[in-house]
């Protein structure tokens, strides 16, 4: 690990590789979120992730991107640490919120996640009810006690999910016989109804067909006035449709990050660049 | 050059002819296996139904002095041989309890001996040609009828064959299997939880699920041992109590329960579990509100068929002394008890032939149990089973 690149002013735009700059520098208006440093992760002996830094603003969207197996997911799911959950998996560097390191051994993962809310690539509605779907994380987190704001809250969640009138007559039906799109939107109500700083979407229309998908991006672009949006995308012009910040990823480092419309338009890398024109991937 | 389709055809013949004497192979062991259980099924009815019929006879019953002292004064001389000992027996007493009776008379069904039950059911018996005239000739009158055995649903374990019943077992098996499950299924629920949801993959855990595995399979009368030399003789629980029987069961039920319970577990998808961490519950959390939930169909299930196996399970209460001579329903959870198997264990060893059907009547009713949970069992997968 080299510390230099650490205590280096990170421009907002910046390599993973030390004294490598591979993005224009600009000026960025918005807000830190997350600042990770030097974050390196192994699966066994595997090594997963490359010295990866990165500066996600806050109530952007920042999609990341690149081929199967490049480290994105990985990356993502640094962010809450549900990496924690598979065996054999070290972790080094940085990964920094609110001043704190999430991985240092006082942070504890409940608390991180009930900041960082996840959505993931095939929806996965608790088999309860719609209502129980939304509510249980609050009620478990003590964010609602008397009967009233719950409803309120669910029902808050639900309009911001896009979902509430297609649900609010059958709120206590099984989340499960939903459909596809609604059950991903039931997922996302289910996320924000913790009032997370950010959530972390993991190819979440990768599973759904057209219309659905376009709903989602709508709701990602309405959500990202209150949500910090980190999502996983297969589909390029998904990312040049919802995202403001780009990641390209491959093979477990981080190529290019930049703004999208530079992305897209004008990268800075060749890999990058070769990516997006179709040229592998 | 590629073959003609009459050539593979006739390349083929050899391939279908091979399957289809497969097909037969198999349909003919399945046949043989049906046969057997029809066989078995059968035998067991033939022997076991007529247990739950039982022959009755109309007496006049004169409660006077010399009966206070000896039951068989009240009845009439040529009629009193046929009646069940166990009756007279009862005479004394209810004068006793009843001083008003004395001097009346009184007309009443009671029960044969079993003799006269075995002879009216063409079995062997041992009457003297005037006694089978006797009995024949009130069969005619309609003052010896066949009814149905209430005693033998009523009543615990006797000498007299027409008074044994399954009552004293059927109670001591509920009794030993209350403490089995109040043992088993808590234990062995939370051990699966443990080694499924939070045990570290170590050499440690790994050895802990190759023993747990192997214990499903040691020989169920080592249970017997072991319970009897840990209960009874390290902690002294009462021997042939339901106690140390639901105990010495509960052992070789745990690793039952437990197995299930972790395939139960594991069949919940763990797609379910990340959205729970995501929301942010603890791993306690994860599994209480979430995955417990739909594991508990399938843990249900397991812990039925446990019982079930608990139930029928005859050589480890033979060591631990449950396998006894029990007259009366037991009490208490300390007291001597017998369950269904031992009791038809029981009478299996009787010499007389009116107990080759009550053994049959006893394997009935447990039967008929057994097939009754593992269909409550089936029923409750069924009814939740989920597809994801």
């Amino acid at each position: 690990m080299n510390s230099q690149v650490a205590e280096r002013e990170m421009t907002p735009m910046t390599s993973q590789r030390a004294g490598q700059p591979v993005t224009r520098n600009e000026q960025v208006n918005h807000d830190l979120s997350v600042r990770v440093r030097d974050l390196n992760l192994w699966y066994g002996e595997n090594q997963a992730l490359h010295d990866v830094n990165i500066d996600v603003f806050q109530k952007t969207v920042t999609a990341l991107i690149g081929p199967s197996g490049c480290g994105k997911s990985t990356f993502l799911r640094c962010l809450n640490r549900m990496n924690d959950l598979i065996r054999d998996v070290r972790i080094d560097g940085l990964v920094e919120m609110d001043g704190r390191d999430v991985n240092e051994p006082k942070m504890d993962e409940v608390a991180l996640r009930r900041r960082v809310g996840m959505v993931f690539q095939k929806p996965n509605p608790f088999p309860k009810s719609i209502f129980e779907n939304v509510a249980y994380a609050p009620r478990m987190h003590d964010l609602v006690s008397r009967r009233a704001d719950q409803d309120e809250l669910v029902e808050r969640s639900l309009r911001d999910a896009g979902l509430w009138e297609e649900v609010k007559d059958k709120l206590h039906q099984p989340g499960t016989s939903l459909s596809g799109g609604q059950q991903q939107r039931l997922c996302i109500a289910r996320a924000i109804a913790v009032q997370p700083d950010v959530i972390l979407m993991d190819e979440p229309t990768s599973a759904l067909d057209p219309i659905s998908t376009a709903t989602i991006e709508d709701l990602m672009d309405k959500l990202k006035q209150q949500f910090t949006i980190v999502t996983v995308t297969h589909n390029m012009q998904q990312a040049a449709r919802v995202a403001d910040y780009t990641a390209f990823f491959h093979l477990g480092e981080l190529i290019e990050y930049n703004d999208t419309k530079t992305m897209f338009s004008n990268p800075y890398t060749k890999k990058a660049e070769d990516y997006i024109t179709g040229r592998y991937g | 050059m590629s073959q003609s389709f009459d050539e593979i055809t006739t390349q083929l013949k050899r391939r279908h002819r091979k399957s289809a004497r497969l097909k037969w192979l198999s349909m003919a062991s399945l046949g043989v296996a049906l046969l057997f259980l029809i066989v078995f099924f059968a035998d067991m009815l033939n022997k076991g139904l007529p247990a739950f019929q039982q022959a009755m006879v109309q007496v006049e019953v004169n409660y006077n002095e010399d009966a206070e002292t000896m039951g068989r004064a009240a009845l009439e001389p040529d009629i009193a041989p046929l009646v069940s000992r166990s009756f007279e027996r009862l005479i004394p007493g209810m004068i006793r309890d009843n001083p008003d009776l004395l001097g009346t008379t009184e007309t009443r069904w009671v029960l044969t001996n079993s003799d006269v039950d075995q002879y009216l059911k063409g079995h062997r018996n041992e009457l003297s040609e005037d006694e089978r005239a006797a009995i024949d000739e009130r069969v005619e009158n309609e003052q010896v009828e066949m009814k149905f055995n209430t005693t033998f649903f009523t009543h615990g374990d006797s000498k007299m064959a027409e008074r044994a019943g399954i009552m004293a077992a059927a109670v001591g098996t509920i009794m030993t299997m209350l403490v089995t499950l109040a043992v088993a299924f808590p234990i062995g629920v939370m051990t699966a939880i443990y080694l499924e949801e939070f045990a570290p993959d170590n050499r440690f855990t790994q050895a802990i699920e190759i023993n747990i595995n192997n214990l499903a399979a040691i020989p169920s009368i080592l249970f017997g041992l072991l319970g009897l030399a840990v209960f009874i003789n390290f902690f002294g629980v009462p021997r042939s109590s339901p106690m140390v029987g639901g105990l010495t069961l509960a052992l070789m039920t745990l690793p039952v329960i437990i197995i299930s319970t972790r395939a139960a577990l594991r069949s919940v998808p763990d797609s379910i579990r990340q959205g729970a961490f995501a929301v942010g519950c603890s791993r306690w959390q994860v599994v209480r509100d979430h995955v417990l939930p739909l594991a508990l169909p399938g843990i249900m299930t397991g812990s039925i068929i446990g019982l079930a196996q608990a139930m029928g399970e005859t050589a480890p209460l033979i060591i631990v002394g449950m396998v006894a001579f029990i007259p009366d329903v037991s009490a208490s959870f300390t007291q001597a008890a017998t369950v269904l198997p031992a009791q038809v264990f029981t009478w299996a060893g009787e010499p007389e032939r009116a107990f080759v059907e009550k053994t049959a009547g006893g394997i009935l009713v447990l039967l008929a149990v057994l097939i009754f949970m593992n269909a409550t069992a089936v029923l409750l997968r069924k009814k939740f089973e989920r597809r994801w």
